[in-house]
């Protein structure tokens, strides 16, 4: 028996629960009162002791026929032993098999209960799971849309509802098919095709959809494929992002950084792209570039105020977008008065004077700004040329110098581009960018022009006047270089070497001219430096650097620098003028004087224009000019200053000045600017003569 | 992507299920049909599987008995399968009333089937765990509740390693168990392997194809190989042996030759 049971007890132990059954089986067969019920208890016992394998009933009843009677019977009825046998086996029988099948069917349905349970518990957490997934769903910031691959729009959640503004009803049941937008990459639907075909997983573009009330929904759209458990296509699954906000802030971002905030016109940036693209175009193109700027702009600023200066550029640029609305035509402001028109395509050659043309008859007709009728002229430097050939900065350094050229015409017309003049002229743009290097390798110097006492005939001081000299260009004047050191800020380092050497240079005639009298030196100030908050320290320390009195030193300032000027701008000035500085007002006569204002400047010069004194080189001379000159100086002198004058050309020229009152001259009849050493031998034969 | 551990474990139980193999094979019917089929393919091949099976349940019985005479009163089974019948806690609460037994396994049907079988027992409970995540183990509040780490424990590795793949790290997820442990505690081991086996290799490995069919590869180490799971422990006489060979109480040589198939040991922590 033992081989046939599944138990894990030990021989002995087994034994010891089949014994009792045996011992049963005996005391049934002799019992008084027959009872075959004890057969099938042991039957179901057998059971219990795990002996399920059929073949161990088998074997129990072999054995049980072969000695229950033989060890068991004694000496009784053998016949009756016999059936007593028979029928215990039986009932055995019976009971092992009830027993097996109440067993079988009990554990059976142990398992299935066990079953059930263990999918009820998944079930649960895939109830539990699928609501997590759900709130997922629900609760997304993305849109998300399921559809089947015909395109059917099964399920969207509420964020996609609230991006397209509809109801979740006016989505569902609508065909992805339907979104196409006038804007869709044409990649778009070839990779939504690829995808419902199963030859790709998953795809990422920007798409555009209509909303239900016509606006458009800009989206970063991701689409994936969702397969089924063996692999097959099934659904799409759609995760889309909102860009709308964002797409317009850019756009706005880009035309704000591509556009001029005064005219709306294009600026410098989206000029230069486009001009670009031009120049990179294929064979056979062409372009046409007119650089246009106003003639006489900065007046109508100064006189009229920066607002009205605005008002007219915004006319200005309304009337050039006019005149280049043809494809391939653009106008953009390049900042200040500057703008350009662009034509581009084949026929450039053409086109581009017919522009330039348009451009002058726009300007023709007179502005209105506040009452008042402005003439606008400009002048306008063409550029044309094929493709391919020339840098867009190489394009417009042509353009401007050849707009110069035109403004030096007389201004109001227009010049065509000439490689010849090109590499002649001097650009603003090249002189700006040399001048803060110039300065650091000593390529300034000074020259001076003496100051000529009408009197006696005697130096008495002399004007520093700085230049270049540049190494492609040779020297060149205060006049090129002075304004744009101004407007780069580099005038105030330089306005300080000046300084620094002319006082240097009026100490050393001072010390070899001990007894020649007060020597003066006249250095230049420009409108920039006069509002440098250093400027009166600068000046007291090069001074006291140099050892030299503060009235060995006299700064020139130029009328129109203190038109309006208020008491802060003058403050310097003043503190300047107690310490000893004499103060000259230069080009006097030339702005909108005030002579009244003459009394609150603390200037102790007037330096006379060249403007009054020209007509004095001719003899008799104008007039009026004398009758001018005279008033000015009989009214200078009454508030005790001094008069200079300038351009002084001849000895009538001289000797009229003088009889007029004048203090002192410069000019060519004395001497040209030159070296210092020049000034020297001048003042010696002044002394000796 | 790995399933997060939070998504539920489906059950298909038209796929086979070795715990309700191993029940077949021990007589019981807490099987389905494609359990049976299965069983009876790998019977083709290895006739004398259900004295494997029933000499690790023998082996078990004396180990238990070993270990609550060693003063264990702590039990974790793991890959418990479906009690039948001479279960851990049956054997450990008969000789020792109180002993606490925690039952693991990654069968739900299993675990399902125990907590019935365990209702009422307030000192034995079942986990749904996976022994490749010993961590899952330990911090249930099953072992919480009933198993004092502090304290030694016997740990019952039976007829579970060898369902562990190497890329699984099974030595791993035993030495984290050991960690785990207090010292003193016993680690109750069998594992099956093709040495021992009274059969010519190519049928064993017929057996071992069923089980490869049914997605649940059954790994047949060498002793050697089984020797290093008890790595930081002191093997306990007989050392590493064939199951009727470790501390029998008949004559080994009684039993069926199946039985001597792979190994039994069990070892104690310093």
């Amino acid at each position: 028996m033992f081989p046939l049971t599944s138990t894990s007890s030990t021989r002995p132990e087994f034994e010891e629960q089949l014994l009792p059954l045996a011992e049963r089986l005996s005391r049934a067969l002799v019992a008084p009162a027959f009872d075959a019920e004890e057969g099938r208890a042991v039957g179901a016992a057998l059971v219990a002791a795990h002996c399920t394998d059929p073949e161990a009933l088998s074997r129990s009843l072999d054995c049980v026929d072969a000695y229950l009677v033989l060890y068991c019977g004694g000496d009784g009825d053998a016949e009756a032993l016999r059936s007593r046998s028979a029928r215990l086996q039986h009932a055995m029988a019976a009971g092992y098999a009830q027993a097996l099948r109440e067993r079988t069917l009990g554990e059976q349905e142990a398992i299935a209960q066990a079953a059930l349970r263990a999918q009820g518990v998944v079930a649960q957490a895939l109830h539990a799971s699928e609501a997590r997934f759900r709130a997922v769903f629900e609760g997304a910031a993305i849109g998300i849309g399921i559809a089947d691959l015909d395109g059917n729009i099964l399920q969207v959640n509420g964020a996609l509802v609230r991006m397209f503004g509809g109801s979740e009803q006016a989505l569902r049941g609508r065909n992805v098919k339907d979104w196409t937008h006038a804007e869709d990459a044409p990649q778009v639907w070839r990779l939504y095709e690829e995808l419902v075909r199963g030859d790709r997983e998953h795809y990422h573009v920007e798409k555009a959809f209509y909303r239900p009330d016509g606006t458009v929904l800009w989206t970063n759209l991701t689409v994936s494929l969702l397969r089924d458990p063996d692999g097959r296509p099934q659904y799409q699954l759609a995760l889309m992002e909102d860009t709308t906000e964002r797409r317009l802030l850019n756009l706005r971002l880009r035309y704000e950084a591509t556009h001029d905030a005064l005219t709306g016109l294009p600026n410098r940036t989206l000029f230069f792209e486009r001009l670009e693209k031009a120049l990179g175009a294929g064979e056979g193109q062409r372009f046409g570039l007119c650089y246009l700027d106003l003639d006489g702009f900065k007046t109508i600023n100064d006189s009229l105020g920066h607002a009205a200066g605005d008002r007219l550029l915004v006319e200005v640029a309304d009337r050039l977008q006019s005149c280049a609305t043809a494809p391939g035509e653009m106008v953009a402001r390049l900042g200040g008065d500057e703008f350009v028109a662009l034509t581009t395509g084949p026929d450039t050659q053409r086109e581009v004077d017919e522009l330039a043309s348009r451009i002058m008859h726009a300007l023709l007709a007179p502005v209105r700004i506040d009452g008042r009728e402005l003439t606008v002229r400009g002048s306008i430097g063409i550029v044309e040329g094929p493709a391919g050939e020339r840098s867009a900065a190489e394009v417009l350094r042509s353009a401007d110098i050849t707009m110069y050229r035109a403004k030096s015409a007389g201004g109001n017309r227009f010049e065509l581009a000439d490689p010849e003049a090109d590499a002649r002229a001097i650009t603003r743009h090249g002189l700006t960018t040399a001048l803060p290097a110039a300065l650091d390798r000593g390529e300034f110097f000074i020259e001076y022009q003496p100051l000529v006492h009408l009197g006696d005939g005697s130096v008495r001081g002399a004007e520093a006047l700085v230049r270049w000299l540049h190494p492609q260009h040779g020297v060149l004047g205060p006049d090129r270089f002075i304004p744009l050191a101004e407007h780069t800020g580099l005038i105030v380092p330089l306005g300080r070497w000046v300084l620094e050497q002319s006082v240097r240079q009026a100490r050393s005639w001072r010390e070899r001219n001990a007894d020649a009298g007060p020597f003066r030196i006249n250095v230049n100030l420009s409108p920039c430096q006069l509002t440098h908050p250093g400027l009166v320290q600068d000046t007291v320390d090069i001074l006291e650097r140099a050892g030299v009195e503060p009235d060995a030193l006299c700064l020139e300032v130029t009328e129109s620098a203190l038109i309006g000027a208020d008491d802060d701008l003058l403050k310097p000035l003043r503190r300047l003028a107690e310490m000893g500085v004499d103060i000259a007002l230069d080009d006097f006569g030339t702005g909108y004087s005030n002579l009244a204002n003459l009394r609150r400047l603390p200037v102790s010069i007037l330096k006379l224009d060249r403007s009054f004194t020209q007509s004095m080189q001719q003899f008799p001379a104008d007039p009026v000019d004398l009758k001018i000159v005279e008033g000015i100086v009989s009214l200078a002198h009454s508030l005790d200053l001094a008069v200079t004058v300038e351009g002084v050309e001849t000895g009538a020229q001289a000797e009229q000045l003088r009889i007029l009152g004048c203090d002192t001259a410069q000019g060519w009849y004395y001497a040209r600017p030159g070296p210092p050493e020049r000034l020297h031998e001048l003042a010696l034969v002044d002394a000796t003569g | 992507m790995e399933r997060p551990a939070w998504a539920p474990r489906s059950i298909d139980i038209s796929v086979p299920s070795v715990s309700r193999i191993y029940d077949y094979y021990l007589g019981g019917s807490h099987n389905f049909e494609v359990d049976r089929e299965a069983a009876r393919k790998a019977l083709e091949f290895m006739p004398g599987l259900p004295k494997i099976m029933q000499a690790n349940r023998a082996f078990m019985r004396r180990a238990v008995r070993f270990a609550i005479g060693e003063g264990i009163t702590q039990f974790l089974d793991i890959g418990s399968g479906i009690p039948t019948f001479g279960n851990v806690h049956e054997i450990a609460q008969s000789a020792r009333p109180g002993a606490r037994v925690v039952y693991v396994d990654h069968d739900p049907v299993a675990v399902a089937h125990s907590q019935a079988v365990l209702a009422g027992n307030a000192d034995a409970d079942v986990v749904a765990a996976d022994l490749r995540k010993p961590q899952d183990i330990l911090s249930s509040p099953q072992v919480e509740r009933l198993i004092d780490l502090n304290r030694p424990v016997a740990l019952l590795l039976v007829a579970i390693l060898h369902f562990v793949e190497d890329e699984d790290d099974p030595y791993g997820a035993v030495a984290e168990l050991r960690d785990a442990l207090a010292p003193g505690s016993l680690l109750l081991l069998t594992h099956a392997s093709y040495e021992g086996i009274p059969l010519p290799p190519g049928r064993a490995e017929g057996a071992v194809d069923v089980y490869r069919d049914i997605r649940n590869p059954l790994i047949m180490r060498s002793r050697d190989e089984i020797a290093r799971f008890f790595e930081g422990y002191e093997m306990v006489e007989p050392g590493l042996v064939p199951m009727p060979r470790w501390r029998p109480e008949t004559a080994p040589e009684d039993e069926d030759p199946f039985a001597f198939s792979g190994f039994a040991g069990v070892g104690r922590t310093a």
